[in-house]
């Protein structure tokens, strides 16, 4: 091989460089993220792993059935009825944004656009 | 070599001719039974608009068009109940303050009756009419022009006759505002997030970039209440809220012992707000 002097050596630092996030952020992967859960309430509108994978087409169902059918109609959950509403259903027990929301957001590098006009319970 | 240049040109210059012949031919065709069955829909749509106008003249009871009759005589009386309506209407549907007038946003507000009605121009303008204010909002026509201009649906007309904004959908082109004839709808210039005092936490803030107007309180009425600003006009029945196509609702009473006007009904636009002069 010619210049194999050069070349060798680039291609080190070219495959260093190109695997920079890899061993730069070796060892920091952040820890799986612990969202609060509510204290006083037992049961999700949904089975656990159902609402973890599917909360965000729900959250587009209840949209378009409350906004463009108009169909408000609630559910129950253990006899209490609820309404199909992110700030006065889902907020209701997940009061708090910052440690329910937005710890497996942030971890995944996820935005939802949510927040933009709903508004998050004080806290 | 001469010879098949030759050949070439006459089926060039023949099969332009039969081309541009034959298009015109088809064409010609295609627009004839096309004239036919336009004037055919054609038809169609004036009989449909018959049936359309003249606003409950054949309403379908099994349909609701909520609708609303405004008493510009009670505003007259009291001027301080146009200044309440607004505010009700504004707080609890968390519309932005800006202080600059040109990001202003209204779902309902007070105006002139030479600015709301400006087709009915009048010199000799009695004194009262001159003096006050009379409260303007979205007209919910049963025909709107803004739902025929939205490129994404994001604005509808609903089940209830409501015409409504999906801000999911609204991507801020404003052909909408653009198609209103009415004034009726406001643009988010700025992230109105910060210009929102004292939100209230069960209703939704806006957007930077949509378009926002009069949502005739459908969260309310579909949960069996009034519209705010109805509710803040209190026992004054100033404001009159109800189902056009119910013959029996109270609306409907009121459409029938007054005389009413709508704003530029000349556009055809059916609009569902009624005021009484």
């Amino acid at each position: 091989m010619y210049d194999s002097g050069k070349i060798i050596p680039g291609l080190i630092i070219f495959v260093l460089f190109i695997t920079i996030p890899i061993w730069y952020n070796r060892g920091a992967a952040g820890s799986v993220p612990k969202p609060v859960l509510p204290k006083d309430a037992k049961t999700c509108v949904l089975p656990a792993a159902e609402i973890r994978a599917e909360h965000m087409k729900l959250l587009n169902t209840w949209r378009d059935e409350v906004l463009r059918t108009g169909d408000r109609g609630t559910f129950e959950i253990e006899g209490k009825p609820y309404q199909k509403s992110l700030m006065m259903t889902c907020m209701k027990c997940h009061t708090s944004k910052k440690q329910f929301c937005d710890t497996c957001h942030v971890y995944a590098s996820v935005k939802p656009y949510c927040w933009d006009c709903h508004i998050a319970p004080v806290e | 070599m001469d010879e098949k240049r030759r050949n070439f040109l006459k089926v060039a210059g023949i099969s332009t001719l039969a081309g541009l012949g034959g298009t015109a031919v088809v064409g010609r065709l295609v627009a004839g039974s096309g004239i036919a069955h336009a004037s055919g829909s054609a038809g169609h749509e004036v009989e449909a608009a018959k049936k359309s106008s003249g606003h409950g003249a054949a309403p379908d009871p099994s349909v609701n068009r909520y609708g609303m009759v405004i008493d510009i005589k009670k505003f007259q009386q009291d001027p301080s109940l146009g200044e309440k309506i607004v505010a009700a209407c504004h707080s609890v549907h968390n519309v932005p303050q800006f202080p600059e007038k040109k990001d202003e946003i209204k779902w309902i507000w007070m105006t002139q009756f030479e600015n709301a009605f400006p087709e009915k121009p009048n010199v000799y303008l009695d004194e009262a009419t001159e003096e006050h204010q009379l409260p303007i909002l979205c007209n919910h026509c049963d025909s709107p022009p803004c739902v025929r201009a939205c490129p994404t649906k994001a604005t509808f007309r609903n089940k209830d006759g409501i015409v409504m904004m999906d801000y999911h959908r609204c991507i801020g082109c404003r052909f909408c505002m653009a198609a209103c004839p009415y004034g009726s709808r406001s643009f988010n210039w700025r992230d109105p997030a910060e210009f929102v005092k004292d939100a209230n936490h069960i209703y939704p803030r806006r957007m930077r970039g949509v378009v926002e107007k009069c949502n005739f309180c459908d969260e309310r009425v579909g949960a069996g209440k009034l519209p705010a600003c109805v509710e803040a006009c209190g026992e004054s029945k100033a404001l009159v809220f109800g189902n056009l196509n119910d013959p029996n609702s109270e609306i409907r009473k009121v459409l029938k012992e007054n005389h009413t006007i709508q704003r530029n009904p000349s556009l055809g636009t059916l609009p569902s707000v009624f005021y009484i002069v």
